[in-house]
Formats: structure tokens, sequence, C-alpha cells
């Protein structure tokens, strides 16, 4: 077994989501099988190839540092679910013991 | 396209006379292809477009009604992903593709739908429901681009835009009968595209031809500093005569021909093949030792990337924030289990297992380094051949009720498309044949970097002596 109940909620604590012991048990199974069978990967012989991480050898794009104009605040806080005085809210970040 | 930018020409037909007869086509839509329709939007975009008309040189697309995937964002028009948890977000942006269809004049009809995130190959797993395939409406399009397949298809638009991380556009274009482009790694600016795998997404054409899918890539393709992926270079017109095949050197690999492909479809595939031969095309058999890996490559690479691109849907800024939770960790996690469906839950959780502390090396350094050795056999290969030739897909379109519970099953159908996103190259699929039940067949095209002009040239000379593009459901 490649993974277990235990590492599924490991996991899903990393990606924060939470899951349900239907959703745990589903995807214990179907993780299980796609890492397996990328098990395939183990009989390549890598030593010393170099990863790619991109596609193309693109180095850094960097811009001129000029100032200019961004957004208008109004539209970009029309897309947040809560907002007051200009500024995102959210609910308390420290949580009741 | 083409034909109808002609038309507008010489005042047989006009943008807006265009316009109103595909939306009364798109309103009665039988195979679910749009997520949102913009009539309103679409209107104004065709009265400018007659005006625009009236001057010297309006341009190919001045008034052609296009679609485009729900992934690419669109100014003051809904952008969802197919997704509960983009399902209000309105883009304050136009992504740079939606701005240059825009500045040539395009009319946008709307948003096309997909597989939710673009994560899948069947357009099923979306907030607006399944679409069909116009060729037979108990199949499945094909996804992601399913949508953007679909309307092409239906001709619902004339072109649309769609997106390829693994196949999502040459996929459906293959079942849905259809011409469909994947450019080069950072030939099309992804500024605007939803990312889900950066270093594989790209935004391409799909449309009723090659020639059709060539006027629309010239439109969108070229350098853009919102992009830093974005390549500077030289981006001429494609050449929309064809190219002249005799000699063109046609690269066979035999990996593309093993265990797994469909009979007929591998017929149609050799008949395709066999009908570049007559126009003078030279056959090389060529080996492709690693795309074998592929599909394991690509499921650890492009879900190690989303789990890193979708943590910003996190309730905060925008999107759905879910109620009730404690404290902003309880948000997160309370609003990504109610806005994300199966699917993207899964491939979030294996890309996040993968780069997690004592797997890394594992998975995603194997896979990165597999990743090398796929883009070397190309290189390779190309030193020998100049265009690599074989099946867009395994099988032809399946029926939705018999959908593949499976995950890893469906994941195996993207084994000859990924190879091109991995090493970055352009990938064109084009009809070249139906199954006994008449379901299309797509043949598939690859090229070097930035040699579109020959998928293109070889796609439109090859359409130009065959019918199976012009063949309707």
């Amino acid at each position: 077994m490649k993974i277990t109940d235990d590492e599924v909620l490991h996991v899903a604590a990393l990606a924060r989501i939470r899951l349900d012991d239907g959703e745990v048990r589903g995807l214990r199974s179907q993780l299980d099988k796609i890492l397996g069978y990328m098990d395939i990967l183990a009989a390549v012989d890598t030593a010393g190839v170099d990863p790619t991480h991109h596609p193309l050898p693109l180095v850094n794009a960097m811009r001129d540092d000029l100032e200019q104009g961004c957004q208008e605040l109004a539209d970009v806080l029309r897309n947040a679910p809560q907002h007051e005085d200009g500024y995102i809210a959210v609910p308390r970040v420290i949580g009741q013991g | 396209m083409l034909e109808t930018a002609r038309q507008y020409r010489r005042y047989e037909k006009s943008p807006v006379e265009e316009t109103r007869a595909f939306l009364e086509k798109i309103r009665s839509d039988p195979f679910n292809a749009f997520v949102t329709i913009d009539e309103a939007g679409a209107l104004r975009d065709a009265q400018a477009a007659e005006e625009l008309l009236k001057s010297q040189e309006p341009g190919a697309l001045a008034g052609i009604p296009v679609a485009v995937k729900d992934n690419i964002c669109t100014r003051g028009l809904r952008t969802t992903c197919a997704s509960k948890i983009l399902s209000d977000f309105v883009p304050t942006f136009d992504a740079t593709v939606v701005k240059r269809l825009k500045e040539q004049g395009a009319v946008i009809l709307g948003k096309t739908n997909l597989d939710e995130f673009a994560m899948g190959s069947t357009t099923t797993s979306s907030i607006a429901g399944p679409t069909r395939n116009p060729r037979d409406p108990s199949r499945t399009p094909g996804g992601s681009s399913g949508g953007s397949g679909a309307a092409v298809a239906a001709e619902l638009c004339a072109g649309a835009l769609g997106s390829d991380t693994g196949g999502s556009i040459r996929m459906p274009a293959s079942f849905c009968g259809i011409t469909g482009l994947k450019p080069t790694y950072g030939s099309v600016s992804r500024y605007g595209l939803v990312a889900f795998a950066s270093s594989l997404d790209q935004i391409g054409p799909m449309a009723p031809t090659a020639r059709d899918a060539a006027v629309l890539f010239d439109a969108i393709k070229g350098h853009d500093p919102l992009d830093s992926t974005s390549v500077p270079r030289d981006y001429g017109p494609t050449e929309l005569d064809g190219i002249d095949l005799k000699g063109l050197r046609i690269g066979v690999p035999e990996e593309f021909f093993g265990e797994g492909l469909n009979p007929e479809v591998k017929a149609a595939v050799r008949s395709g093949i066999e009908t570049l031969e007559d126009m003078g095309g030279r056959v090389v058999q060529i080996g492709l030792p690693h795309v074998g890996y592929g599909v394991a490559v690509y499921y650890i690479v492009a879900t190690a990337e989303a789990s890193s691109n979708l943590a910003r849907y996190d309730g905060v800024r925008y999107g759905l924030r879910a109620q009730g939770a404690l404290d902003l960790g309880d948000m997160y996690a309370l609003t990504r289990a109610t806005g994300f469906g199966p699917e993207v839950k899964r491939r979030i959780m294996l890309g996040t297992y993968a780069l997690s502390a004592g797997y890394y090396d594992a998975y995603y350094r194997k896979a990165s380094q597999v990743r090398t050795l796929i883009a070397q056999d190309f290189r390779r290969a190309f030193s020998r051949c100049d265009i690599i030739v074989g099946p867009t897909t395994p099988v032809t379109a399946f029926r939705l009720d018999e959908m593949i519970d499976d995950p890893l099953s469906l994941y195996l159908l993207d084994i000859y498309t990924i190879p091109a996103n991995l090493a970055g190259l352009p990938a064109l699929s084009i009809p070249c044949g139906f199954d006994s039940l008449g379901l299309p067949v797509g043949m598939q095209l690859m090229a070097p970097h930035f040699r579109e002009d020959l998928l293109l040239g070889a796609g439109i000379s090859f359409q130009d002596r065959t019918t199976y593009h012009q063949e309707g459901p």
C-alpha cells in the first residue's frame, strides 16, 4: 500500500481541504492506484539527468521600473466575498481555543 | 471564416445579422456547449465591426463570431472555470488573447463549457452540466475544451479558443471532427488564462478547418510583456495556401501505434499518413523511447503545479467563501471542501503529496528528470524528420453512460497528447477518417518549437485534398 488514511488526512491538511470519512476512503484507494502506476518511473535510469521545470530555456523577464496605473479598487472589491472600508474582511485569524 | 470575411466585404452579409443568427442557434443549443452567452456584448461587438468593415483594411476577423473557453478571463463577463468556487467571478480585465481578438474586430458570443478547471477529458465535471458531442449526443465531446469543440462542430460559432495542458484542445478536436492547435509553449500569452499547470498550459484555436485555425492563431500569437514566459521573437503570418509536401520527412513513431490503440483509429491514421505520402511526403520510422512514461510524468508534474496554482482559491479575495467557519484556517478548508469538485480535489491531493516532505525526490524530481529524457527523444527525432505524425487519441468519442469511473483509465487517454506539452512542442489535430460507427478520428501532427507553419501548412494542404473535415454530424 502506497498511502494510508492518516497520510491522506495529512496531505488534506497541507492542501487546506476538509474531507469527510467517505472522501478519505475514496481518495486513499484512488491515490494508491495512481501512485502504484507512477512506479514505472523507478525503472528509468535518470542518473546525472537534469530535471526540466520548463520546456524552453527562458530567463527572468524584467520590466522597466516605471510607475504605472493599477485596477480600480471598487472593481476589485466587487469580487470580494466581504469587505469593509476598502479592505477585504476575513474571519478571526486566531481560533476560539 | 475566410468566406464570411469575404462576404462581409462584398456586403452580402453583415456582422450584426450573422451574430444574431449565431445567437439564435446558441439559444436552442441541444449540446450545452456554453456556460454563459453574452448577447448584449456580442451585438455591441458586431455593431462596432460594421464600422470597422468600412475601413481600408479591416482584417480577417472583423465581425467574425467566436467563442472563448470559460477559463480565459473576459472583462465584465463571468468567468467560472466551470467551478462552484468561481461561479460568480467577474474578471476586471481581459486576457491578452481576448484583448487581441477584440482589437481585430472579432465578436465574442460567450464562454464555452469545460471540465472544472480544465481537469478532465470528458467535459462532464462542470457546474453547467455535461456537454454533448454534436456527432452523437449520447457521447462525450472529449475534454477539457469540449464546449469549444462542440460549439465549432455544431456551427454555433465560426471558431473558438481552447486551452491545452495535456491534450485539452486536441482531444475534443479529434472527438468532434474539427481542427485544433496546441501552439508552442510561449508563443501565445497565458495572461488571463486561469492557471492549471503553468509550465504546460497553452491557449490555442479550434476551428472547422486548418485554414481558419491559422487565422485565429495569427490573431492571438506573439510576445506579451504581461506573461513572463512569453517568447519575444519575430512571429510572421501563416501561409494560408498550404505547403508543398514534396520531400517533407514524416516521422512515424512506433510507440504511438502499440498496445491500447483502437484498430479502427489505427487504420484511419495509417491511411492519413498514406495520403501525406501520396502528396510527396517521405515516411521515416522514428523512436521516442521515453514517451511511454509521459502519463506518469504528466500526472505528477501537472498536479504538483496545480496544487500550488489552486492555493489562491481560499475564499478571501474572490470566489466562494464558506459560511460558519470558526476562524480563518477553518474558512480556507471549508471553502475548498465546498467549492472544488472531486477531480479537482483528487489532483490537488496528488500534487500536494508529490511535493510533500519525503516524497519530493521520488515523485516530483524523478518526473522532472524523465521529462528531460522525453524532450531529448523529440530533439533526436527532429534531426531525422520534419514533422511527427500519429493518432491524437487511442479511441473515438465514447458514450456518456459508459463513462469510465476509474481516474487512471481516463488519464491514459492522454497518452499521445501529453508528450507535446511536456516538451513544449506545437501539435495539431485534424480529422483523418471515421470509425465503423461514423465517429471522427483525429490525426496528430507535431513539429519542432515555433514550427506551427509546418503543421498548419501541412494541415491546410491535407484538407485541400481530403473531405473528412467537411463531413458533418
